[in-house]
């Protein structure tokens, strides 16, 4: 892990999540630019799971859809947004990647990418952030403003960050295993490209005091399909994404966390 | 009147949590939370049973309601579950092809 993963072909392996996806682009610059962003999850070694050729354009706007629309026509995965234009190929492992060269474009092309391809085994993508604690990792979901950056930017030196953004899970028998990512949020901090069991999950809320709360399966599940980042516009993933999450309620405890925003909340995460 | 037969659509993903039965509408991404009347409403929902039998076999006999208030409820839950393509509604018998997610559960 870690090690520059170009060859002379101008290819990177990022490997998110144990998923190595290859990327192929004749720009210097822009592999530069990938090296950077993505470089605690460059893993020359990996055979990918899928691999794209990329291709720039000079313009902003790539696709009419200002949202992000992913459909699945005639054997291909189709991906598109206003900055972007993905298909790809689920038969041969190959697609392609239009987008202009900046970082955010990319970044989402892999995000709904890893989307699709955990919704199949039954993980998730979920706006959270995430930590290793113990060996043991916690999640801390909320919509935007409910404190996943300031959690993670007071978190102690004993934990580590998986992400202060989006967090990768894959399933593990009956438990979950949470992956580190480099989808930053706020904190504009790469998450370590680590993986641990998925001991609970925190909903999160600020508040006058600290306090763990139990909540019921139910609260707990229209909290997490809020969170879950799927896109595509497909019945048969869409329901495998909602008994996925369903699983994941089960199975791992979650709480409501209020929360003083100082590094004291930490005392109760162990 | 003709009688309305409701039956749950087969492409639905539903799981009971806890006592609460939760329903994904892949139709629009949107999760339901049935309320317990709803709920057995859901379960009754076989395609066969006419919405008003179910009202007065199951609604009236679990729970303290009028009749004509709780059919008159009935319908616009109905109403509400089919626009999102949760429910099926016909006036004639509506066959179910697959056994409906979470009937079990």
């Amino acid at each position: 892990m870690g090690q520059l993963a170009t060859t002379t072909s101008q290819q990177l392996i990022i490997d998110i999540g144990n998923i190595p996806v290859a990327v192929r682009t004749d720009s210097p610059k822009f592999l530069r630019m990938l090296e950077n962003r993505y470089s605690g999850f460059l893993n020359a070694d990996a055979q990918p799971v899928f691999e794209f050729d990329v291709e720039l354009v000079c313009v902003d706007k790539i696709s009419d859809s200002e949202d992000v629309a992913v459909h699945f026509e005639q054997g291909m995965w189709l991906i598109e947004r206003g900055d972007l234009r993905t298909e790809f190929d689920p038969a041969t492992h190959r697609g392609r990647i239009v987008l202009s060269a900046n970082p955010y474009s990319i970044d989402s092309a892999l995000r709904i990418l890893h989307s699709l391809l955990l919704a199949r085994e039954g993980g998730l993508l979920v706006h959270a952030a995430g930590a290793v604690r113990n060996g043991k990792a916690f999640l801390f979901a909320g919509v935007s403003g409910a404190g996943k950056t300031t959690i993670s930017r007071l978190a102690p030196p004993d934990v580590a960050l998986l992400t202060d953004e989006i967090s990768y899970l894959r399933r593990n028998g009956h438990g979950y295993i949470a992956h580190g990512t480099p989808f930053a949020g706020e904190l504009a901090k790469v998450g370590e490209n680590i993986q641990a069991p998925l001991a609970a999950l925190f909903l999160l809320r600020q508040a006058p005091e600290n306090k763990i709360q139990p909540v019921s399966e139910g609260e707990a599940l229209r909290a997490v399909m809020e969170s879950i980042l799927f896109f595509a516009h497909d019945s048969e993933l869409v329901n495998q994404v909602f008994e996925s999450a369903c699983d994941l309620v089960r199975q791992v405890p979650v709480f409501r966390l209020s929360f003083v925003p100082d590094h004291r909340v930490w005392e109760l995460i162990v | 009147m003709s009688a309305v037969y409701i039956a749950r659509a087969t492409t639905v993903a539903a799981r009971a949590l806890a006592g609460e039965m939760m329903i994904m509408s892949a139709k629009d991404s949107t999760l339901f939370t049935l309320n317990p009347v709803g709920t057995v409403i859901w379960q009754a929902a076989d395609g066969r049973t006419p919405l008003a039998d179910i009202v007065q076999q199951k609604i009236c006999a679990e729970f303290d309601v009028e009749p004509a208030e709780a059919l008159k409820d009935a319908e616009t839950f109905v109403g509400n579950l089919a626009n999102h393509g949760i429910l099926l509604v016909s006036d004639e018998p509506i066959a179910v092809v697959k056994p409906p997610a979470g009937a079990s559960q």
